[in-house]
């Protein structure tokens, strides 16, 4: 905490270590996050990520190292609290409720946030509290001519759209999206930047993305992740000028940051 | 009283080690395949009619037990072939449902061909009798003779598992199948093998708890759930852990019938003291299982990688 | 969800079954069959439980292969009252369901920490554990069971010593557990049941606490079940370790499945036909099982989705023809013995009606289809 900032960052990680035997997954990660950013994390393949969203969303326990959120630690809260305060997620393999509709697959994410679940009578597809606001994600994200689809019939571009969907209709204060253009062809990619610019301020959106075309398009930073350790944070011009990032993505022979030049 | 306990142990064991028999089977299959098998219970009282079968028509139960085992091997692999095949990729609900069709079939099977009233398989005069394992504890030979074999078998199975290439491939599929199919090893023979030697393994514990019991209608049905208890508290995959778990469930099992009724009967009546006696030591089993799994969800030695 | 919109067929066919199940005890009555009350009353029960094990194997996806425990501890309860005196049934009946959901919830604190296998043996372990209680209870009869010499008593309001009534009775119980049924899976608490089934990590992450849903289905679950418990030992006047065994929870888990899970209806179906099958098959020959087991395997194999998934995928042709060759295998048999012409003419009768349904819905669907064009 050298640096006293203006306001308090919406996530703080400091010193995050997450050690499988004899592999560092995570090694000494510190991070700030700051209100209605895009803050895209990259590296190469194997550098940690997906370990590092578990640990934020509260599926892995950090070894050491603490994850405040608005200022109040999380490091031992639970997935479901994590979610309830305001942290949503997009999974990188697609995860929805395959045999539900689109509508119905948002309805559950806001029913999650409307108070408690014990209600067993009223029928919930004719509960506007839960249809509305799945509607209005639903268009957020350009679905919402799909929302009678069974989910598991929607297309792979789709899935992402719902995904996000979902995530942005619990209200979330911060939203991790893990490789949300994954598989996706240039035509959806572009689809998806588009949209993840028009939600952009209206949530800070923690960013892990292969696409390095999307990725300097929309992020406003860029944390550079190598084996588990952040080499470089910056803007996207930092990043590109970096030599420590140049090197370890040549090293690497993996996805080089020429596309984005 | 020392020599009673001990005399009460080796029961317990003797239990165990024909519990690990079927047990051993079980988490092979379990393991490799993913194959929750009901039907192992049955081949196991298939195994005990065939010896019983075998031996009427040799007159020697040696003879019978040489035949029963291949036969039961084959019971096996026939059933694998022809029904469990298809269930490998779906779900455990699927796989108790038709397995526990078949058990409904062999039960009917064994009573049309062998007859609703059971069948008692005749030992040899010389293993009728007792030996002195110790010096002042007589022990039934033949109760004896289990444990011999079954602490055989364990050794076997063990030194098959860890010291052969088959026993390297079986350790690798229950750890990722994957990986042993991109070995270029013909999965199916290898499951239809390991699915013949654990019927093989049901059939002797069956042929070996016919002389004691009789053989019946059902045999299998009861003594199946343990078995599946001893697998799931042992971890699925885990010839070490079904051998402890086996063992430990045989020995509490058969320590309660023996004590647990002297214990009530301070001041229960006799007969009062026995049934609550029975019930109380086949709950202790279970009690067991859902501390372990409440304590340890994956069992006490869960196959890596599982 | 399939299960949630429910074609119009498989609603007619349920409610078409349902009342041909209303009209029991008048034909028995027409016909002087008293045993085909006594069939059709097993039948009713049995599928009240099923109804209930749908609920948390169907939608919630957790496969108890525990759940004829709860049918016994309601059973005991009752009996257990009976034998010391009390025949009050606002007495019995509440306790045996606060029995039965005690049961429940203790079962499903611990058997829900696990998931899969270790779930369904858990359950399994602790159903023995309530079955060997049941054989350890001497006073109660142990394993040999406990004769209740008088019914449950509702001060002369419902006389359960005349059968119809306590058909009627079992019935409308089984309509109410529908209804329940209905309604929670389609509400607020219904959606996160399903949705943890789908896929129980996402509904962690968006929020939900699943472990708590989870219990709660149990233990309705457990609940009505146990009411099942309750009429059948009304019915039978008998409660022993066996209806607690563990092949009993696997009845009622291939009832479930073999009518379809995760449909409202299915388990009605299923109770029915499995429960007819038996009796059918038991009648061909002593060794029914023999027959019974294959057509299981066959069923799980080949059939996925059980009768109303069938009905779902417009398999009804294939439903259909197995209907026919059922009947005319049937129809042979009856032919010798006269006393199972009544059941066999109130099946045709339930055909009848299920090739009418699907008639209808042909019709409406081509007329659909022609609109469209």
């Amino acid at each position: 905490m050298s640096d006293p900032a203006l306001q308090v960052p919406v996530l703080k990680v400091d010193g995050l270590i997450k050690r499988f035997g004899g592999l560092t997954a995570t090694d000494n990660l510190s991070l700030d996050i700051r209100a209605g950013e895009i803050h895209a994390v990259i590296g190469p393949n194997g550098a940690g990520k997906t370990t590092m969203i578990g640990q934020l969303i509260g599926e892995l326990r950090p070894d050491a190292g603490t994850i405040h959120f608005m200022g109040r630690d999380i490091t031992a809260m639970p997935v479901h609290l994590r979610s309830a305060i305001g942290i949503a997620r997009s999974f990188q393999i697609t995860s929805i409720f395959p045999n539900f509709s689109a509508l119905d697959n948002v309805a559950l994410a806001v029913q999650a946030h409307d108070g408690h679940s014990f209600r067993f009578w009223a029928d919930a597809r004719k509960d506007l509290g839960l249809r509305e606001p799945a509607m209005a994600a639903l268009e957020q994200v350009g679905l919402s001519h799909r929302a009678g689809v069974t989910a598991s019939a929607l297309s792979h571009g789709e899935h992402r759209q719902l995904e996000i969907a979902m995530a942005l209709a619990t209200k979330p204060k911060l939203l991790l999206l893990d490789e949300p253009m994954a598989g996706m062809g240039p035509e959806d990619s572009a689809r998806m930047v588009t949209m993840l610019r028009g939600i952009k301020g209206s949530v800070t959106i923690l960013l892990i993305e292969h696409d390095m075309d999307a990725v300097f398009a929309l992020a406003d930073r860029i944390t550079v992740l190598v084996y588990g350790h952040g080499i470089a944070t910056g803007t996207p011009d930092d990043i590109r000028r970096n030599e420590q990032v140049r090197q370890a993505y040549l090293g690497d022979e993996t996805p080089s940051l020429q596309g984005a030049e | 009283m020392l020599l009673l306990l001990f005399e009460q142990f080796l029961n317990g064991l003797q239990i165990g080690l024909l519990l690990f028999l079927l047990a051993a089977g079980l988490t092979l299959v379990f393991g490799i395949m993913d194959l929750v098998n009901l039907a192992h219970g049955s081949l196991y009282m298939m195994g005990a009619y065939f010896a019983a079968v075998f031996t009427q028509w040799t007159g020697n139960f040696f003879l019978g037990a040489l035949l029963a085992l291949p036969a039961g091997a084959l019971l096996g692999i026939i059933v694998e072939v022809v029904a469990l095949r298809t269930l490998y990729t779906r779900d455990h609900l699927d796989q108790v449902l038709a397995t526990f069709g078949l058990i409904l079939f062999f039960n009917e099977f064994a009573r049309v061909v062998f007859g609703a009233g059971g069948m008692a398989i005749e030992l040899p005069s010389w293993l009728e009798g007792q030996v002195e394992i110790m010096p002042g504890l007589p022990y039934p030979s033949f109760r004896f003779l289990i444990i011999v074999v079954g602490l055989g078998c364990a050794g076997f199975l063990y030194l098959l598992v860890q010291k052969t290439r088959l026993g390297m491939l079986i350790r690798a599929g229950a750890s990722n199948r994957e990986m042993v199919g991109a070995l270029g090893i013909d999965i199916k023979l290898l499951f239809t093998l390991v699915f013949g030697l654990g019927s093989a393994l049901a059939a002797l514990a069956g042929l070996m708890s016919g002389p004691i019991t009789t053989v019946q209608i059902g045999m299998g049905d009861n003594i199946l759930i343990l078995a599946l208890v001893v697998i799931v508290i042992g971890g699925i995959g885990s010839i070490r852990g079904a051998f402890i778990a086996a063992v430990a469930i045989g020995v509490i099992d058969t320590m309660g019938r023996a004590f647990l009724p002297n214990m009530l009967g301070s001041f229960l009546n006799p007969s009062d003291a026995g049934t609550l006696a029975q019930a109380l030591s086949s709950m202790l089993i279970y009690i067991l299982m859902a501390a372990v799994l409440v304590l340890r969800p994956a069992g006490l030695f869960p196959a890596p990688g599982r | 969800m399939p299960a949630l919109m429910h074609k119009p067929v498989t609603t007619m066919i349920a409610v078409a079954l349902l009342g041909l199940l209303a009209l029991v005890p008048i034909a028995a009555e027409a016909f002087d069959d008293p045993f085909m009350l006594t069939l059709f009353t097993r039948i009713v029960i049995m599928a009240i439980a099923a109804v209930s094990l749908n609920l948390i194997l169907g939608y919630g996806g957790m496969v108890s292969f525990g759940h004829a425990a709860y049918i016994g501890i309601g059973g005991y309860t009752v009996g257990i009252l009976a034998h010391h005196g009390v025949h009050a049934a606002w007495i019995q009946w509440p306790l045996a369901l606060l029995m039965s959901g005690l049961t429940a919830l203790l079962i499903g604190l611990l058997s829900l920490r696990t998931k899969g296998i270790f779930f369904i043996m858990i359950t399994l372990a602790l159903a023995q554990l309530v079955y060997y209680l049941g054989n350890g209870a001497y006073a109660y009869g142990g394993d040999d069971g406990l004769t209740i010499l008088k019914r449950s008593d509702f001060g002369g309001l419902i006389d359960l010593n005349h059968r119809p009534t306590l058909y009627y009775l079992c019935w409308a119980v089984l309509v109410a557990a529908l209804y329940l049924c209905y309604r929670t899976v389609n509400s607020r608490f219904g959606m996160v049941l399903q949705g943890a089934k789908s896929n129980d990590r996402r509904m962690a992450t968006i929020g939900f606490p699943v472990f708590r849903y989870r219990l709660t289905a149990f233990v309705i679950a457990g609940m009505v079940c146990g009411l099942a418990g309750v009429l059948s030992a009304a019915f039978t006047d008998f409660i022993s370790p066996a209806m607690m065994h563990w092949s009993r929870s696997g009845d009622l888990i291939v009832m479930v499945v073999l009518g379809g899970m995760g449909s409202l209806f299915g388990p009605l179906f299923g109770t029915v036909a499995f429960l007819l099958l038996e009796e059918i098959l038991s009648s061909w020959t002593e060794y029914w099982k023999i027959v019974f087991g294959p057509i299981l395997v066959l069923v799980v194999i080949f059939a996925r989705g059980g009768i109303d998934g069938a009905l779902m995928r417009g398999q009804a042709n294939i439903l259909m023809a197995g209907c026919a060759g059922f009947f005319l295998l049937y129809g042979v048999h009856s032919a010798y013995e006269s006393d199972w012409l009544i059941p066999t003419a109130i099946l045709a009768a339930a055909f009848a009606l299920v090739w009418l349904a699907k008639w209808l819905a042909d019709r409406r669907a081509s007329a659909k289809e022609a609109g469209h064009v």
